[in-house]
C-alpha cells in the first residue's frame, strides 16, 4: 500500500559527506590475489572518524543547505550499522553538534543498508502531522569487511542527511508517495559483538536485494500510476556497481535516469548512506519539475521507494554546502596497510 | 578519564562556542570569568566563526597517553576570520601539504577514546576548507 | 625583611637511577646540603615537584619528605609551577627566612622522570596546559615549543641551524660537568640529522628527562661567614593560553620577572657573570635570552650561533650544560640552576668555572612561558 502524506511534505535541506581516503579494489586484489573488481575504489575513515563524525558533517552541510534555525528541528534519527556504541545513540551526539537540542526527538536507526530511508519514512510522518515542523533523517555508515571477504572491496564510508519540513516552508522536492516491502530474509547479518558480518553470498541477489528492490519501485509506480518514463532519475541502492543497473534495466530504466546517483563505483557500498548519497548527487544535478524515484535495499530485508518531485526553490536557494562531487573528487589513495590501520586491524 | 568533564565542555567543542565581552566586545575561545581586554565580569556565549587562516603548525609524531594511534598528526595556532586564536588539530592533509597562511575551516572528529569499553570524545577539527 | 643567604646546596647526579625512589634521591640531595652548610638544623621544608601525582601517584610530599630526612615536626609543603616549581619554592623559601617566619629553611626539588613510559611522561609534561582546551588536542609541551620555533624561523629568517645551535653550546658546556646526564659534545650535524620530535624541533633540540634532586639551605645572612647571598628572587605569571597572546614569541613572565629582580637586586645585565636559562627546548632557550633582556628580540639565535652565550663569551650560558645536557628533572631543575650558580659564585664549578663570576641569574619557566622564576645570586 502506497503512503501518502496528509500535507505536502518535501525535502528542506540535505547534506553529504565522504571520508577522503580511497581503497582501490585493486589493491584488495593485489593483497588477497583476486582479480575482479565489483567497484573501482571505496572511501575510508580517518583514524578518527566513525559514523558519527560522518551523520555530524552532513547534518552541518543539511542545516546550511536548509538556511533553517536548528532549534527549529523536532527530531533527529540516524540510520546505521555501525554505531561507535552498542549503546548510547548517535542521534543525541548530532542533535547537540548541531545545536537542536534539548527540545528535539533522538534516536538510531537499524536496518542493514536501510535504515536511512526507514528515518525518512519516520521524518516525513512527523512533518507531515504536524507534530514536527522540520526532522532530520541521516544515514551514515562505515561499514565493515572481514579481510578477504567480497564486501572488503566494497563495504564504504560516508553518508548524507536530510532535513523535511512541510509547506509553505520552502522545499526543493516534495514527497509523491512511499511504499515499502519488507520480509524476512536473511540474506546478510552481523550477530552482536562480531566485528564482521556474514552474509548469504549469492543468496543476497536474486532472493533478496534483487526481489525486494523491483517489488517496492514497481509496487509504489503501480499506486502512482506512474512508470520509468515518468521519471528523470531513479536511485537504487548500490552495494555494487551491477546491481543498481541491472535493477534498473529489469524495471525499465535507462543509464541516462541512473548515472548522476550511481556514486557507488567511485565511492563503493555506505550501506546506511547509499542511496541517500545517490539521491543527493541525483538532486545536485536536478532541475524542477523532474521526478526522482529512491529505492533503498536493506538485508534482512527489505526496500523503502519513494518519488519526489523536484520544485523551483532547488533553482533559488544558492548552494552553501559542498555538491556530492566535490566529496566524491577530494580523494587520497592508500594502501592496504595503511587501511588495516585506520579499520583498527592493528590497534582499535 | 572523566565523563562529567567531558560532558561539561560538549557543547563548546562540539560548536565551537566561545565568549564575548558585552562590555567591549572582545572575544575569547576558551570562555573565560574576566575580560583581558576592560575586566567585565559580563560576558556571553559566542558563536566563532568557522572558518580560519593557520599561523603555524606542527606535527606530533610522539603523542602523549590515549592519543598514540593518530599519530603522526598535525596541531595547529588557527586565527579564526573573526580574530581569535584556536589551538586544534588539522586533518585531511600530510605534513607535507602544510602550508602557513592556509584557509581551513571547523571539521567534527573523534578526539581520543576510553579503551574499548570506555567514553569516545568527540570536538572540532581544523582541515583544508571543502568546496 | 632579612637578607638571605645559601648555607649549603647538595644535589644528585641526573641519570635515569632505576633503582632510586623519590625518597631516595631527595634525601640525598638534602644531606649533601646539610652536609655542605656544616649543620642539619631546619625549621621549614618546601619540596618542588610537578609530576609525582601523575607518575608515581603521589602527593603530600612535604611531610613525606620531612620524616625522610628525619625531620618530623617542622612545616613542610610542596610547591608546583610545572617546570618552574624549583625556581618558585627556592622564592618561598627565601620569603620565609626573609620575613622571619623561619630561621633556616630546606628548599629541595625532586622529580623522577623514569618511572613512567615515554606515553605517560609525555602526557605528565603536558599536565602545564590547560587540559580542556590545550592538552586536549594531542599536543605536546615539545609540540607547543614547535609552534613558536616554526613562527620564529619565519618571522625573524633565521635558520632552523641557528636555532639548533643552543643545544651545541648546552652538550659543549656540559663537558665536565659530574652530575650532567649527557656530559658531551654534540655536533650541529647530528643535531639537524636526528628524528624530528614535533616539526621543526629535533629530538636533539628537546632537554631529555631525568631523575634527580637538588636542595639549598637558606638562612639569614651573615656577612663574615655567608658567599652566596640571594640578591633577588621574582616570580611572574603570564597568558595561560598560547592562543590568546599578543605576541606568541614573548614570554611576558619572563619581562615581568627579570624586570623586577634586575630592579630589586639592583644590577644590570653587564654585570651577570653567569646565567642559566630554561631550555626545555632550544626555542625557548633562544626566547628566554630575549625576554631576559640580554639581546634583543629576533637576535637570539643568532647570538648564541656565533658564540656569545659559552663561557668565554659575553654572557656564559647554561654552564653545566642547561636542560639539555646537564638534564631536567622538571620540578627540581630551577633548584640545579641555583645550585650551579652557586658553584660557579664559589669558583668551585671545576672544568665548568667562568672566571670571577661574581653575579648570577637563574631562570626557571613553567608551561609555554606562563611561569617565570628569576633569581639572582651575588656573591659575599
Amino acid at each position: 500500500m502506497i503512503m501518502k502524506t496528509v500535507n505536502t511534505v518535501g525535502i528542506v535541506g540535505y547534506g553529504a559527506y565522504i571520508p577522503m581516503n580511497r581503497l582501490r579494489a585493486s589493491e584488495v586484489n593485489r593483497v588477497w590475489g583476486g582479480s575482479g573488481t565489483p567497484i573501482e575504489e571505496k572511501s575510508v575513515t580517518a583514524m578518527d572518524e566513525d559514523a558519527v563524525t560522518i551523520a555530524v558533517e552532513c547534518a552541518r552541510y543539511a542545516v546550511k543547505r536548509g538556511k533553517i534555525a536548528p532549534k527549529d528541528i523536532g527530531a533527529v534519527y540516524v540510520g546505521t550499522e555501525s554505531k561507535p556504541y552498542a549503546v548510547k545513540p548517535c542521534g543525541t551526539i548530532v542533535a547537540e553538534s548541531i545545536g537542536a537540542t534539548p527540545n528535539v526527538m533522538a534516536a538510531d536507526y537499524e536496518f542493514a543498508c536501510k535504515a536511512g530511508t526507514e528515518a525518512f519514512q519516520t521524518c516525513i510522518g512527523l512533518v507531515s502531522s504536524g507534530m514536527v515542523r522540520y526532522a532530520m533523517a541521516i544515514g551514515a555508515d562505515t561499514a565493515q569487511g572481514r579481510p578477504a571477504d567480497a564486501l572488503e572491496y566494497t563495504a564504504a564510508c560516508g553518508g548524507a542527511a536530510y532535513i523535511f519540513g512541510r509547506k509553505p516552508d520552502r522545499t526543493i522536492a516534495d514527497l509523491e508517495g512511499s511504499y515499502s516491502f519488507v520480509t524476512d530474509t536473511p540474506d546478510f547479518w552481523r550477530r552482536g559483538r562480531e566485528m564482521y558480518p556474514r552474509h548469504g553470498s549469492r543468496f543476497t541477489g536474486e532472493p533478496a536485494y534483487f526481489h525486494h528492490v523491483i517489488s517496492a519501485a514497481k509496487g509504489l509506480m503501480e499506486e502512482l500510476g506512474t512508470e520509468p518514463g515518468d521519471f528523470t532519475y531513479a536511485v537504487f541502492h548500490q552495494p555494487n556497481t551491477k546491481f543498481p543497473i541491472k535493477a534498473a534495466r529489469t524495471i525499465g530504466f535507462g543509464m541516462d535516469a541512473i548515472k548522476p546517483g550511481l556514486v557507488v563505483p567511485f565511492v563503493g557500498n555506505t550501506y546506511a548512506g547509499s542511496t541517500l548519497l545517490g539521491l543527493a548527487a541525483t538532486l545536485d544535478v536536478a532541475s524542477p519539475g523532474d521526478r526522482i524515484l529512491a529505492v533503498s535495499y536493506g538485508s534482512g530485508a527489505g526496500s523503502d521507494a519513494f518519488s519526489f518531485i523536484v520544485q523551483d526553490e532547488i533553482a533559488n536557494n544558492p548552494r552553501l554546502d559542498p555538491p556530492v562531487s566535490v566529496f566524491i573528487n577530494r580523494k587520497r589513495y592508500i594502501d592496504y596497510s595503511l587501511y588495516s590501520k585506520l579499520r583498527g586491524k592493528f590497534i582499535k | 578519564m572523566s565523563v562529567p568533564r567531558y560532558w561539561r565542555e560538549t557543547r563548546y567543542r562540539y560548536r565551537l562556542i566561545g565568549e564575548m565581552c558585552t562590555e567591549c566586545g572582545a572575544i575569547f575561545f576558551p570562555r573565560r570569568a574576566v575580560c583581558l581586554k576592560c575586566g567585565s565580569v559580563e560576558l556571553e556565549e559566542y558563536k566563532l566563526k568557522e572558518i580560519g587562516t593557520v599561523a603555524t603548525w606542527t606535527t606530533i609524531r610522539n603523542p602523549p597517553e590515549g592519543y598514540e594511534k593518530y599519530a603522526p598528526y598535525i596541531v595547529a595556532l588557527v586565527e579564526l576570520d573573526d580574530g581569535v586564536m584556536v589551538l586544534t588539530q588539522v586533518v585531511d592533509i600530510e605534513p607535507e601539504e602544510m602550508k602557513t597562511g592556509m584557509r581551513v575551516e571547523a571539521a567534527f572528529r573523534k578526539v581520543k577514546e576510553d579503551g574499548s569499553s570506555g567514553i569516545i570524545e568527540y570536538g572540532f577539527k581544523f582541515r583544508p576548507i571543502i568546496e | 625583611m632579612r637578607r638571605v643567604a645559601i648555607a649549603g646546596i647538595g644535589f644528585t647526579k641526573i641519570r635515569e637511577h632505576w633503582s632510586k625512589s623519590l625518597k631516595d634521591l631527595f634525601a640525598e640531595a638534602a644531606l649533601k646540603a646539610f652536609e655542605d652548610a656544616g649543620t642539619d638544623e631546619v625549621d621549614a621544608l618546601y619540596v618542588s615537584n610537578m609530576g609525582a601525582a601523575s607518575l608515581q601517584g603521589q602527593l603530600h610530599l612535604g611531610a613525606m619528605m620531612a620524616d625522610t630526612i628525619g625531620k618530623r615536626g617542622i612545616a613542610a609543603l610542596r610547591v608546583e609551577a610545572a617546570s618552574a616549581s624549583g625556581g618558585a619554592a627556592f622564592r618561598e623559601g627565601v620569603k620565609a627566612v626573609a620575613s622571619g617566619y623561619s630561621d633556616c629553611v630546606l628548599v629541595g626539588g625532586v622529580e623522577k622522570m623514569s618511572d613512567g613510559i615515554p606515553a605517560e611522561v609525555s602526557a605528565t609534561l603536558a599536565m602545564s596546559e590547560d587540559q580542556e582546551y590545550t592538552s586536549y588536542t594531542g599536543v605536546t609541551k615539545i609540540g607547543l615549543n614547535a609552534l613558536i620555533h616554526r613562527h620564529y624561523m619565519e618571522r625573524f629568517g633565521v635558520k632552523a641551524e641557528d636555532i639548533a645551535m643552543f643545544a651545541v653550546r648546552s652538550h659543549e658546556n656540559a663537558v665536565g660537568s659530574p652530575h650532567a646526564q649527557y656530559p658531551f659534545k654534540v655536533s650541529i650535524d647530528r643535531v639537524m640529522a636526528s628524528p624530528m620530535e614535533a616539526d621543526p624541533i629535533h629530538t636533539l633540540e628537546c632537554a631529555g628527562v631525568g631523575d634527580g634532586s637538588a636542595a639549598v639551605l637558606l638562612r639569614p645572612a651573615d656577612e663574615a661567614k655567608d658567599d652566596i647571598i640571594v640578591a633577588a628572587t621574582s616570580l611572574a605569571t603570564g597568558a595561560y593560553y598560547l592562543s590568546d597572546r599578543s605576541d606568541i614569541l614573548t614570554f611576558e613572565a619572563v619581562r615581568q620577572a627579570a624586570t623586577q629582580a634586575f630592579k630589586s637586586a639592583d644590577v644590570s645585565h653587564s654585570e651577570i657573570d653567569v646565567l642559566e636559562v630554561h631550555d626545555d627546548t632550544t626555542i625557548t632557550g633562544v626566547i628566554s635570552l630575549e625576554d631576559l633582556g640580554f639581546v634583543e628580540k629576533g637576535m637570539g639565535a643568532e647570538y648564541v650561533s656565533r658564540g656569545d652565550t659559552t663561557r668565554g663569551g659575553e654572557t656564559p650560558t647554561n654552564t653545566f650544560g642547561g636542560l639539555k645536557a646537564r638534564g631536567n628533572p622538571v620540578g627540581a631543575t630551577g633548584l640545579y640552576q641555583i645550585c650551579e650558580v652557586a658553584l660557579q659564585l664559589r669558583q668551585e664549578a671545576g672544568p665548568c668555572q667562568v672566571e670571577d663570576a661574581n653575579v648570577g641569574l637563574a631562570q626557571s619557566l613553567g608551561g609555554l612561558g606562563s611561569t617565570c622564576a628569576v633569581t639572582i645570586l651575588r656573591r659575599g
